[in-house]
C-alpha cells in the first residue's frame, strides 16, 4: 500500500539559509509518526511544509499526500486541501485562537468553507465536536471565547477545529508543550483515542522523548534540518544507531545520589502569605490571595526543590523568599532575618541570596557585555576591589562555568540559551552568595543541554557548599537536583520530605497523579 | 570583535542609502549655515587699507577709517566705500554673498521687490533685503531652535515618562491626569493671548513650546519603561542589590530609547514647522529676524515676486524631506528584527 504521505528529499530556505536539507519520510494512513528534535532542527519547517503554510520559504522536493504532489499544486486546490484532509494543531492554543470570535464560530467557519454547512447545522455538528473532545459543558462552551477557557479546553478547542472536516491527517505541532503535566496526559490520551476511533494518521512533532515513545509508532529523529534517523519506536529507543539518537535517549536528567545525611538548615521560612489585591472601582479592592503560609527550610549545601503546575504559586514564593515581591512572614538566612530588612541594609543583604531566572533571552540586559552583566554586582557588593581584580573575578566565574575567556567583552545576544543561562550562574555565582534561587533554569533548554546546566549546577554545589531552592514543573529535573522536595498546589504544601521516600511512595493522591503524568516510570 | 547593538544599528542605519545621504546632506548644510557669517554678510571678512589689515567681520569700523565723512558704522555697499577699498593697494575680501539677513541695500537700482540678478541671486524681499542672505540665516535659526526645542522637550518627556512608566501606581495616575489637564489646553489660543502680553522673542516660544511639546513623548516612554521594568533582567538587578535610580539608568533606559530615538528627526521637523506657521501667522518672532514662515508671509502678499514664496517653499521642503528621510533611516536601523 502506498503511503498517505510521503516526503522525499524535502530542502527549505529561508532567503539563503537553508532550514530543512534533504529531509524523507513517509506517513501511512492510520499512522502515528513522531518527527523527534531540538529547537532549531527544522521539525515546525518541516510540518509547515507540508501545507505551505509559510510564505518566506522557498520549498524543493517532493511532497506526495494520497498521490498529489503539494509542492506544486495550484493555491486554489491547497486551501481545499488545508482543514479538508490534513489539518494541524499548533503548540500555543491561545495565540493559535482568534481571540475576538468565539470558539464555536471558529469550528462553524471551517464547516462552512468546506461542506457549506447551514448555521443551524453547523452548530450542532460543533457542540458535538466539542463534546467528542471532552469539553464539559459543551452547549454553553460552543459560545465562550478563547480567554474563557482553561489552556487544555483551548488546546481542545483546537483539537475540535481540526477534526471538522476529519481530515486524513492530523498535523501536531508541540501540542502539549504549552500544558501542565496531569493536562497533558488527557490530551495525549484525547488525541490517541480519536486516532483510533477515527482512523486518521497523525504526525506528531515534539522534542520530548518521553511523549514519543508513549504515543506514536514510527519516529524520525531530526537534526540541523536533517533526518538522522528513522525506525520504529521500538527500535530507535532499544537500539539507537545514530550517536545523535544515543545523546538524546542519554540526555535524560539521571537521578541524584548524594547520600541523604542530615545538614543544618541555612533558609528558613515560616508561615509565607502573599496575596494580591486590585483596586476595585473607587474604594473597593479584591484580595486574592496567592499563597496560604508557607513554612520550609533549606539545608546548608542542598537542594530544595519546588514542585507545582502553573498557577500554583511557586514562583510567587520564590519571589518572596528573596524579598522580589512584598509578603507577610518570617525569613531567615542563616541568622539574619531578612523579612524585617529594608533600604540599604536590604540591597546590601542581597549579596547572600541571588537568583538565576526562567528565560534567558529576558533575563540579561541587551545592552550591556557580559563583563559588565557580571561584574554589575561585584562593584557594588565589593567596592574595595579595583578595575583588574574586578574583572579578574569576573573572568574566573567566567571559566567556572564554563565561558571562553573572550566572552567577556561580547553581547548576550551572540551566545545561544545554554551559553546565556551560564552567564546568568556566572551572574550569581560571582558574589559567593550562600543560597541561589533557579527558577525553572532548565525548563527554556533543550535535553542536551538541560543536562549539562544541571551538571554544572551540581558541581558548584559541591565546590562551594550553595544552598539551592529549585523551582520547576518538571520532575525529572527535580529528582535530578534536589535532596528535598516540596509540592505546591494553589498556594499549600501539598506533601514535602526527602526526594527519594516522596518519588518512590508519595503519600497525596496530588503527588501520585503529577507522577504519573510524569511517566517517570517509564 | 563584537560589535555593540549601538554599533549593529548604525551599520544598518547606513545600509539604508536614502536617509544615510539625507544625513550627510543635513548636516553639510547646518554646518555650512552654522558659519552663516562667513558666507553671507555685508561686511567684508578682511580688509586691506593703506597698508593696515582690518576684519569687519569681528570688529565694528567706522567710515572715517577709510576715508569717509561720517563718523558713522561704514556701509561696504556704499560704492564711495568701494572704491576707497579698491583703490591704489587696497583690497576687501567679501563673502560670497555681500548682504546679511537685515541689510537693506541703498544704493540699488531695481525697485524692491526685486527679481533675482547677478546683484541678489534669489532676488529682493518687499523691503529690499536680499533673499538668499534671509534663507541661510533663517535656516540657521530654524535649525537651532528646532534642536534646542527637540532637546528640552526629549529630556522633559523621557524624565516624567520614565519616571511614571518605573514607579506606576499613584505617581503614574497623577502625572497621567495632569498630563490629560494639560494637554487639552488650548495651545494656539494660548500662545496667541501670551504674545500680546510678552513681547514676542525665540526664547518665550521655546519655553511654550517646550511646555506643551513633551507630553506626546512622555506617553511612549512611558509605555517602554512599564514594559522593561517587568523584565527578568530587570528583576535581575533588583535581586544584585541595585537601587532604583541604578537600575532607571542602566537598565530600563537604554532599552527604552528606542521610540524616543525613533521620533527625533520627526520632532526636529515637527519643531521647525511649528516656528514657520506661528511665524507666517504673525505670533512668532519680531519681524526683524531671520525666519522661513515670515518669508512666507511675505510671498504671500507679493505673490507676483514669485522668487520670495518659491525659493522659501523650496528650502522648507528639502529641509522637511532630509529630515524625514532620516528618520525613516532611523527606525529601520532600530528595528532589530532585521540584520
Amino acid at each position: 500500500m502506498d503511503p498517505l504521505l510521503s516526503v522525499e528529499n524535502l530542502h527549505a530556505r529561508f532567503g539563503s539559509r537553508a532550514a530543512v536539507r534533504g529531509v524523507s519520510f513517509s506517513v501511512r494512513a492510520g499512522e502515528k509518526v513522531a518527527l523527534v528534535g531540538e529547537s532549531g532542527s527544522g521539525k515546525t519547517v518541516t510540518a509547515q511544509a507540508l501545507m505551505r503554510l509559510n510564505p518566506d520559504v522557498t520549498l524543493s522536493g517532493t511532497v506526495r499526500f494520497n498521490g498529489e504532489e503539494l509542492l506544486s499544486v495550484p493555491e486554489r486546490r491547497l486551501r481545499q486541501l488545508r482543514g479538508r484532509e490534513m489539518a494541524m494543531i499548533f503548540q500555543e492554543p491561545m495565540s493559535a485562537l482568534n481571540p475576538v470570535y468565539t470558539i464555536g464560530n471558529q469550528i462553524i467557519e471551517t464547516l462552512s468553507q468546506h461542506f457549506g454547512l447551514a448555521p443551524r447545522a453547523a452548530r450542532q455538528r460543533a457542540i458535538e465536536l466539542l463534546a467528542r473532545t471532552g469539553i464539559p459543558d459543551p452547549e454553553i462552551k460552543v459560545d465562550a471565547y478563547p480567554f474563557q477557557l482553561s489552556g487544555g479546553q483551548r488546546q481542545r478547542a483546537m483539537i475540535a477545529m481540526a477534526l471538522a472536516c476529519q481530515p486524513k491527517l492530523l498535523i501536531a505541532d508541540e501540542p502539549t508543550t504549552a500544558l501542565d503535566v496531569t493536562v497533558q496526559a488527557q490530551i495525549l490520551a484525547l488525541l490517541d483515542e480519536l486516532q483510533r476511533d477515527l482512523g486518521m494518521a497523525v504526525l506528531f512533532i515534539t522534542h520530548d522523548l518521553n511523549l514519543v515513545r508513549r504515543f506514536a509508532d514510527r519516529v524520525a529523529v531530526m537534526k540541523d534540518g536533517e533526518v538522522v534517523e528513522t525506525g520504529t519506536v521500538a527500535e530507535v529507543f532499544d537500539h539507537p544507531e545514530h550517536p545523535y539518537t544515543r545523546e538524546l535517549l542519554a540526555s535524560r536528567p539521571d537521578t541524584l545520589d548524594d547520600a541523604p545525611g542530615q545538614a543544618e538548615p541555612r533558609l528558613q521560612a515560616e508561615s509565607i502569605r502573599v496575596a494580591f489585591s486590585r483596586r476595585r472601582g473607587w474604594f473597593g479592592k479584591t484580595v486574592t490571595p496567592v499563597l496560604h503560609g508557607i513554612s520550609l527550610s533549606v539545608p546548608a549545601g542542598r537542594t530544595l526543590g519546588i514542585v507545582g503546575e502553573s498557577g500554583s504559586g511557586k514562583t510567587t514564593l520564590g519571589l518572596a523568599l528573596t524579598r522580589l515581591i512584598e509578603a507577610e512572614g518570617q525569613v531567615t538566612l542563616d541568622t539574619t532575618r531578612l523579612d524585617t530588612l529594608s533600604g540599604q541594609a536590604l540591597r546590601a543583604s542581597r549579596r547572600d541570596y541571588q537568583v538565576v531566572f526562567q528565560d534567558p533571552f529576558a533575563s540579561l540586559s541587551p545592552r550591556l557585555t557580559v563583563g559588565q552583566i557580571v561584574g554589575e554586582g561585584v562593584a557594588l557588593h565589593f567596592p574595595e576591589l579595583d578595575e583588574a581584580a574586578r574583572r579578574q573575578r569576573v573572568l574566573d566565574t567566567l571559566t567556572e562555568v564554563g565561558l571562553a575567556a573572550d566572552s567577556v567583552d561580547r553581547y548576550p545576544h551572540e551566545f545561544s540559551g545554554g551559553q546565556r543561562q551560564r552567564i546568568a550562574i556566572a551572574r550569581a555565582l560571582v558574589l559567593r552568595p550562600k543560597l541561589i534561587l533557579l527558577d525553572e533554569p532548565t525548563s527554556a533548554l533543550d535535553a542536551t543541554l538541560q543536562k549539562q546546566v544541571l551538571q554544572l549546577l551540581r558541581r558548584l554545589q559541591h565546590k562551594y557548599g550553595l544552598s539551592y531552592l529549585f523551582i520547576s514543573h518538571d520532575l525529572a529535573v527535580i529528582r535530578a537536583v534536589a535532596h528535598e522536595v516540596l509540592v505546591l498546589k494553589d498556594g499549600k504544601v501539598v506533601e514535602a520530605g526527602p526526594t527519594r521516600r516522596v518519588f518512590e511512595a508519595p503519600g497525596q493522591p496530588y503527588t501520585r497523579d503529577l507522577l504519573a503524568a510524569a511517566l517517570l516510570g517509564a | 570583535m563584537s560589535l555593540t547593538p549601538g554599533q549593529r544599528a548604525w551599520r544598518r542605519f547606513k545600509a539604508n542609502r536614502r536617509g544615510y545621504v539625507s544625513l550627510w546632506l543635513f548636516s553639510i548644510l547646518f554646518v555650512l549655515t552654522l558659519g552663516a557669517e562667513l558666507l553671507s554678510n555685508d561686511r567684508p571678512l578682511v580688509v586691506r587699507y593703506q597698508g593696515e589689515f582690518y576684519y569687519p567681520v569681528l570688529f565694528d569700523y567706522n567710515e572715517t577709517v577709510f576715508g569717509g565723512d561720517f563718523d558713522t558704522p561704514a556701509d561696504y555697499l556704499d560704492p564711495y566705500i568701494r572704491d576707497r577699498l579698491s583703490a591704489n593697494g587696497n583690497f576687501a575680501v567679501f563673502a560670497p554673498n555681500p548682504y546679511s539677513y537685515n541689510t537693506l541695500n541703498y544704493f540699488a537700482k531695481a525697485p524692491n521687490p526685486a527679481a533675482p540678478s547677478a546683484a541678489n541671486l534669489l532676488g529682493t524681499d518687499d523691503r529690499g533685503r536680499d533673499v538668499l542672505a534671509r534663507l541661510i540665516y533663517g535656516f540657521r535659526l530654524s535649525v537651532l531652535f528646532a534642536l534646542a526645542l527637540t532637546a528640552v522637550g526629549t529630556l522633559a518627556g523621557v524624565l516624567l515618562g520614565g519616571l511614571q512608566g518605573y514607579f506606576g501606581g499613584r505617581l503614574d495616575l497623577m502625572l497621567q491626569r495632569v498630563i490629560e489637564i494639560w494637554g487639552s489646553l488650548p495651545e494656539l489660543y494660548l500662545l496667541i493671548i501670551l504674545s500680546s502680553f510678552f513681547n514676542p522673542s525665540l526664547t518665550l516660544l521655546l519655553v511654550l513650546l517646550a511646555l506643551f511639546g513633551w507630553m506626546g513623548l512622555a506617553d511612549y516612554v512611558r509605555a517602554e519603561f512599564l514594559k522593561n521594568r517587568q523584565m527578568d533582567y530587570v528583576l535581575a538587578a533588583r535581586s544584585l542589590g541595585l537601587a532604583n535610580r541604578q537600575i532607571m539608568w542602566r537598565h530600563v533606559l537604554p532599552n527604552s530609547l528606542t521610540p524616543v530615538l525613533a521620533f527625533l528627526p520627526f520632532r526636529v521637523s515637527g519643531a521647525i514647522l511649528a516656528l514657520t506657521s506661528l511665524d507666517f501667522l504673525g505670533l512668532g518672532v519680531p519681524a526683524s529676524t531671520p525666519s522661513l514662515g515670515e518669508m512666507l508671509a511675505q510671498g504671500k502678499d507679493n505673490l507676483d515676486a514669485w522668487w520670495i514664496a518659491l525659493s522659501t517653499f523650496t528650502v522648507l521642503t528639502v529641509t522637511l524631506l532630509l529630515l524625514i528621510f532620516i528618520g525613516e533611516g532611523l527606525r529601520a536601523a532600530l528595528d532589530t528584527r532585521k540584520g
